[in-house]
């Protein structure tokens, strides 16, 4: 059963783009942050909080609840532009990321902002704590489930394969792992600064069920988390190939633009570009 | 006004300079190199240039390696996850085998500013200190950052270089003479002294002048090697002006005024404050703010020196 209410694929599209220009809007207002991986990720992250999670917005503690973790924390601003659309704290909170008062920190911290899972930000590290909730529901007999988003090179972490490993032993089928694979991370293209070749392999040979797909593609994303939720006695692990600045043209797949904040001028653009069409 | 730099600015043109000298130099970075000012090194001498990927640990080892084939590794990366993720391969691999690995560690402390606390490491110094072996070095600005390198990449065996995210004032003059492991006078006065690393230098400078206003005439002393720290000058310090505070962008536990209450603790105890990073974690928002918030100014460090003054009476 999926999590929440059902959405037609062109109406998480639609939340998708709205999700966007929230990102855009306040990097411009924080003047530093990570707009390429925020993203590369909304269309996925779309799907998670308006299709996949089974979440209560009055009671973000309800023991029941599904849990993402975002383990690739830099992209905060596409998190809480989610948490903030759901109703976990007012939309205009989202102007005060980064800001010296603000509850949104640059990077996810779960004892500031409601609705935060995880307090991450130091790669790596987020998988490990999704395994730790994923095998409490085991012992719990609990039917929530969990969810983790990683970078692509955030995968050089060796950390991630140890959890990798923790997972499939486990088997934790209440568990997926989305790869939010751009293809690019800081000092330049993946395989340039440390070649990572055949990531679906790699988590096949660990043990975890595996599916890739097209991470701008509503249908196969709703397709894949199905197909996570179906698979019983291993974790599934969803590559999705991606384009880094997804949305605003001028961001896409460039290298530059992981962690610097728009100016008034790009804003506008880019706000016009995500507007277009669709008003 | 005065010049502002940045002391991984410093690191960066240095490690080029010191390229063109040493051959055995080589340079590691993790996906950080255009933060850490390690890319100029990558441009100039592409093959002693070593990218790691987001692999901290890896770094570290691979580092300690080189180091034990004959080249004299820079490790760099943030703070947080130069010491943080890589206690044990530093501590291990590094240290109990006192292999020759410089660790250049970037955006210390809280001027990191608005990625928040998850990445300003506050506890790098303590982490480092404790090491058997390990030198500490924390550079005040630019040319003493310069200046440490160069000791750093001299000495034989493990170092730490903590550098910092922001452009912050020159105080020291082109000539100024850094002497590992030896505290530097920056301003002498006999009412009491503020030992001071990093960025809290040039606020203890400014703090002198506070309180000056008031007739009250402070020594400075810039404490740049943390280990080993200059017990002599700490001790005469404490007899000659009777009365210490540290400052430092770090948590108060561990760090310099750990440090320095150790020595007169054990040597000659005075009025004592700490200046520094209440044991709490850091949050999100401008360098300055911060530094504001955690009462890291030249008030709270001229406020502590009169509480200390009070004291001796
Ligand atoms: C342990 C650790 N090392 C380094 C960093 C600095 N850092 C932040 S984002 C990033 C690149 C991430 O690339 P990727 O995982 O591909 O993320 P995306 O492209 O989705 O933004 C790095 C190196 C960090 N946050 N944590
Ligand atoms: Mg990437």
């Amino acid at each position: 059963m999926a999590g929440c209410k059902q959405h037609t694929p062109e109406a998480l599209a639609e939340k998708a783009k709205v999700l966007r220009k929230h990102v855009i809007s306040m990097l411009g207002e924080a003047g530093s942050g990570h707009p390429g991986g925020s993203l590369s990720a909304a269309d996925i992250m779309a799907v998670l909080y308006w299709h996949e999670l089974r979440l209560d917005v009055e009671t973000p503690h309800w023991p029941g609840r599904d849990r993402f973790v975002l383990s690739k924390g830099h992209a905060a601003p596409i998190l809480y532009a989610c948490l903030a659309e759901k109703g976990y704290f007012p939309v205009e909170d989202l102007a005060s990321l980064r800001k010296i008062d603000s509850h949104l920190q640059g990077h996810p911290d779960m004892r500031q902002t409601p609705g935060v899972e995880a307090s991450t930000g130091s790669l790596g590290q987020g998988l490990s704590i999704a395994n730790g909730m994923a095998l409490a529901g085991k012992m719990d007999n609990a039917d929530y489930r969990v969810y983790a988003l990683l970078g692509d090179g955030e995968l050089q972490e060796g950390m991630v394969w140890e959890a990798a490993m923790t997972s499939a032993h486990y088997s934790l089928d209440n568990l997926a792992a989305i790869v939010d694979y751009n293809r690019l991370q800081i000092d330049g293209t993946v395989q340039d600064v440390m070649g990572l070749k055949g990531v679906a392999e790699r988590f096949r040979s660990f043990g975890w069920a595996v599916v890739e797909i097209d991470g701008h593609d509503i249908t196969q994303i709703l397709a894949a988390l199905d197909l996570a939720r179906g698979t019983k006695g291993r974790p599934t692990a969803v590559v999705a190939h991606t384009v880094k600045g997804k949305g605003v043209s001028f961001m896409e797949d460039q290298v530059g633009w992981h962690g610097q904040a728009p100016n008034a001028e790009q804003v506008q653009v880019a706000l016009g570009e995500l507007a277009g069409g669709k008003e | 006004m005065a010049i502002m730099k940045a002391t991984r600015d410093a690191y960066g043109e240095t490690l080029v300079e010191l390229g063109k000298e040493n051959p055995h130099i080589v340079v590691l970075d993790a996906d950080l190199s255009a933060s850490t000012k390690t890319n100029g090194f990558a441009k100039a001498f592409p093959k002693r240039f070593v990218q790691m990927g987001i692999a901290e640990q890896d770094l570290m080892g691979t580092a300690a390696g080189l180091a034990l084939a004959g080249k004299i590794p820079f490790a760099s990366t943030f703070a947080m996850f130069a010491t943080g993720r890589t206690y044990d391969q530093i501590r291990n691999s590094i240290a109990y085998a006192g292999v020759n690995v410089k660790i250049a560690a970037t955006h210390a402390g809280v001027t990191v500013g608005e990625d928040g606390g998850s990445h300003q490491m506050i506890e790098d110094i303590a982490l480092m200190r404790v090491i058997p072996g390990m030198t500490v070095i924390v550079p005040a600005d630019f040319i003493e950052a310069t200046a440490a390198v160069k000791a750093a990449s001299a000495f034989e065996g493990p170092v730490y270089l903590r550098l910092g995210r922001g452009a912050w004032p020159v105080i020291f003059p082109e000539n100024y003479n850094f002497q590992l492991g030896k505290a530097a006078l920056v301003q002498d006065g006999d009412a009491a002294t503020v030992i001071a690393c990093g960025v809290m230098v040039g606020k203890a400078q400014e703090a002198a002048k506070l309180l000056a206003d008031f007739g009250i005439k402070i020594r400075v002393l810039n404490m740049a090697t943390i280990k080993p720290v200059d017990k002599e000058a700490i001790l005469k310090a404490a007899k000659e002006t009777g009365a210490i505070v540290t400052a430092e962008e770090h948590n108060v536990i561990g760090g310099l005024g750990s440090a320095v209450s150790e020595v007169l603790g054990e040597g000659w105890p005075v009025p004592f404050e700490r200046v520094g990073i209440q044991d709490v974690f850091g949050r999100s928002g401008s360098p300055d703010e911060l530094l504001e918030h955690f009462g890291l100014t030249a008030k709270t460090v001229a406020d502590a020196v009169k509480r200390v003054i009070e004291r001796k009476k």
